[in-house]
C-alpha cells in the first residue's frame, strides 16, 4: 500500500511499507507490535506519529533504525533496504538515520564527557570540519559543556546533548522516540521545536514519535496516528488537527483538555487497548468505538489514508 | 472540614524551599496547584502530611479542622495521614509494592486505622475497587499491581488512598503518566469522587488544560510563593500576575 497523502514534489527518504514486527517470548503468545503499518518520510518533511502507550509506535521506530528484526514487510532509507544491526560495522549508507531515545538519563554514557560522545557521532558522519563544540552551540547550550560529564545536566539540557550527537552524524533522516516525554512540560516544546528546526535546516527528514497530540501539532507536516499495531489515519497536520475523520483519531483528540477554565471534563474513551496478542477481529477499534457498524465487526479495513469503513476510497 | 495553610515556609539548610504559602482547601472543592517543577508544589504536599525530606523544617500553620498538623508530634500525625489526609502520587507503578496483592495493599491500613477484621476490611476493598471502577473487583483484589495498565493502577492508588475515608485528598501529578484517554477517565473519576465524597482534593498539576477540567480554584505558584489564586474561570481567562499569562502563553495548545 503506498501512502497516499504523502506529498509528492520531494523525493522520499524513507517508505515502511506493510510493516509486521512480532515479538517472540517463550512461554508466551506471540505478539504483534506492528501488524502491517505503512508510512512515508521525504526530504526536510516532520512526520508526527502518535498513538496511546503500547500501539507499537516505539517498535516501529526502533525496526526502521535495524534495533528490531523485521517479520515481513519493507523499510527502504535512501533506496536502500534497512537491515538489522548485526555485530559487524553497519552499511554506511545507513548511518544517515539516526535516533535520539526517550530517556536521556539512560542513553547519554556517564562516564564519559560529553563532547566525547558528540565525538563519536562526527566520526561517524565523517565530518572533520565541527567539533563537538559547535555542535553544542547549534543545539543551544555553552561551548564548554563538552568537558563536562552528563550527570551535570538537567533532563532538557541532557536530550539537547543526545540531539546533539545524533545531528553530528550528519543524518538524513533524524528519530525521535519520545524525545521529550520524560522532560518537564516547559522544556517539552522547546526542545520538540529545536529538534524540528535542527532536522528542516539541514534538509533531513523528521520522524517524531510522542502521545501527546498537542506537541506533535507544533512542529509536524503530517500526522499518523496508530492504534494497536496499525496506521489508522494518515493526514496533513492541520486537516487532522481540524477535521479529524477515524473515530479514534477524534477520541484523542477529544480527551486533550482545553486550558479554557471552563471546567468541561474531557470526553473518555470507554475501555483498554486490546491485548496485541490477541486482536478482535475486524477492526481492531470495534470494541472502543462509538460508531461501529457489523461490518467492522467482520472485517479489517486495510485502505488509507483513513483505515475506517466511513471513509473506505470509492 | 477545611484545611487551611497559612505562611508556611520550609527550608533546607540556609535555603528556602517555600516562602510563604497560603491555602485553603474546601469540602467537595479541588483546588489546583500549578507552576513549573521546582516552584515548590509537590513541597506544599507533602508538608500537610509531614513527609518533608530528612533535614527540610516546616514553619507557619496547617490547620485541619481546629488542630495544627506543624505542631503535632510523630504519633498523632500517624493517625492522620492515610487516614483523615491521603494522598496519591504521580506514577502508580512506583508508588504501589509490587510484591504484595493490591488486596493487602488496600486492607492494610483500614485495619490499622478503622481497627476492622480481615473480613470486613476485605468487604469494604472489594467496594472500594467497584467504586473506582475496577472490573471484576471481586476477583481482580488477590492480583498483583503488574497484571493492571496503567490507568487501572492509578484507579487502585485511589481506592487504596480511599479506604479509611479521608477529608483531604492530596494529589500529586495524579494523571502526568498516564494517556490522555487514561487521564481522561481518572480526572472524571477524581472529580466524581470529590462531588460525592464532600472531599477537599489539593491536585498538583503542572498542566492547566487538566487544571481547567477539574478543579474549582486555582493557585499558581512561582519559586516558592503563591503568585495568584482565584476561581477557575478567572485565572485561566483573565489572568492577573505576569507569570499566571506567560505560563498561558507557553501552552502548546490552541490560543484563544
Amino acid at each position: 500500500m503506498t501512502d497516499p497523502t504523502a506529498v509528492t514534489e520531494r523525493a522520499t527518504l524513507l517508505s515502511v511499507d506493510d510493516l509486521v514486527v512480532e515479538h517472540r517470548t517463550p512461554g508466551r503468545p506471540l505478539v504483534r507490535a506492528v501488524a502491517g503499518a505503512s508510512l512515508s518520510v521525504a526530504e526536510g518533511e516532520v512526520v508526527g506519529l502518535v498513538g496511546e502507550s503500547g500501539c507499537g509506535k516505539s517498535t516501529l521506530a526502533r525496526a526502521v533504525c535495524g534495533l528490531n528484526p523485521v517479520t515481513s514487510g519493507s523499510i527502504t532509507f535512501g533506496g536502500h533496504p534497512v537491515t538489522p544491526l548485526g555485530l559487524r560495522r553497519r552499511n554506511p549508507a545507513l548511518s544517515g538515520i539516526q535516533m535520539v531515545f526517550q530517556d536521556p538519563y539512560s542513553s547519554l554514557n556517564p562516564r564519559r564527557r560529553v563532547g566525547a560522545q558528540i565525538a563519536d557521532g562526527l566520526r561517524t558522519g565523517r565530518d572533520t570540519t565541527s567539533s563537538p563544540a559547535d555542535l553544542l552551540e547549534r543545539v543551544g547550550l555553552p561551548r564548554d559543556f563538552a568537558g563536562r560529564h552528563p550527570h551535570e545536566f538537567s533532563g532538557g539540557q541532557r536530550q539537547r546533548i543526545a540531539i546533539a550527537r545524533a545531528l553530528a552524524a550528519r543524518p538524513s533522516l533524524l528519530i525521535g522516540d519520545e524525545p521529550i516525554s520524560a522532560l518537564d512540560a516547559s522544556a517539552q516544546a522547546q526542545v520538540a521545536r529545536l529538534m524540528r528546526d535542527l532536522a528542516v535546516s539541514s534538509g533531513a527528514g523528521l520522524l517524531f514519535i510522542s502521545h501527546d497530540l498537542s506537541v506533535v501539532r507544533l512542529i509536524a507536516d503530517r500526522i499518523a496516528v496508530m492504534y494497536l499495531g496499525k496506521i489508522v489515519e494518515v493526514g496533513r497536520t492541520e486537516e487532522v488537527w481540524n477535521d479529524p475523520r477515524h473515530p479514534y483519531t477524534r477520541a484523542l483528540l477529544g480527551a486533550i483538555p482545553a486550558p479554557d477554565g471552563a471546567g468541561v471534563l474531557p470526553a473518555e474513551l470507554p475501555g483498554d487497548v486490546p491485548d496485541p496478542a490477541a486482536p478482535p477481529p475486524g477492526c481492531r477499534f470495534h470494541p472502543r468505538c462509538p460508531v461501529a457498524m457489523d461490518v467492522c465487526r467482520e472485517r479489517e479495513p486495510d485502505f488509507g489514508p483513513v483505515a475506517c469503513w466511513l471513509h473506505e476510497p470509492a | 472540614m477545611t484545611l487551611t495553610i497559612s505562611g508556611l515556609k520550609v527550608a533546607v539548610g540556609d535555603r528556602e524551599i517555600l516562602r510563604g504559602v497560603d491555602l485553603d482547601l474546601q469540602p467537595g472543592r479541588v483546588h489546583g496547584l500549578a507552576g513549573e517543577s521546582g516552584s515548590g508544589k509537590t513541597m506544599t504536599g507533602l508538608a500537610v502530611l509531614g513527609l518533608l525530606p530528612h533535614g527540610a523544617k516546616a514553619t507557619g500553620r496547617i490547620t485541619l479542622g481546629e488542630r495544627d498538623l506543624l505542631g503535632m508530634s510523630a504519633k498523632e500525625l500517624n493517625k492522620i495521614r492515610g487516614g483523615e489526609v491521603a494522598m496519591v502520587f504521580q506514577d502508580p507503578a512506583t508508588s504501589m509494592h509490587p510484591m504484595l496483592t493490591i488486596g493487602r495493599q488496600l486492607t492494610e491500613h483500614m485495619r490499622h486505622h478503622l481497627g476492622l477484621g480481615r473480613k470486613e476490611a476485605r468487604a469494604r476493598a472489594i467496594e472500594l475497587l467497584g467504586q473506582v471502577r475496577i472490573p471484576g473487583a471481586a476477583s481482580a483484589i488477590d492480583r498483583y499491581p503488574h497484571q493492571f495498565s496503567g490507568g487501572m493502577r492509578q484507579r487502585i492508588a485511589i481506592a487504596i488512598a480511599l479506604a479509611c475515608s479521608p477529608k483531604v485528598l492530596i494529589a500529586d501529578e495524579p494523571t502526568t503518566a498516564l494517556d490522555v484517554t487514561v487521564q481522561a477517565g481518572v480526572l472524571r473519576l477524581l472529580r466524581g469522587l470529590c462531588d460525592d465524597l464532600g472531599l477537599a482534593v489539593l491536585l498538583v498539576t503542572h498542566d492547566l488544560g487538566v487544571m481547567s477540567a477539574v478543579a474549582d480554584e486555582v493557585s499558581v505558584m512561582k519559586e516558592g510563593l503563591v503568585v495568584e489564586t482565584g476561581p477557575r474561570g478567572r485565572v485561566l481567562r483573565d489572568p492577573e500576575h505576569p507569570y499566571t499569562r506567560a505560563l498561558l502563553d507557553s501552552l502548546p495548545g490552541e490560543k484563544a
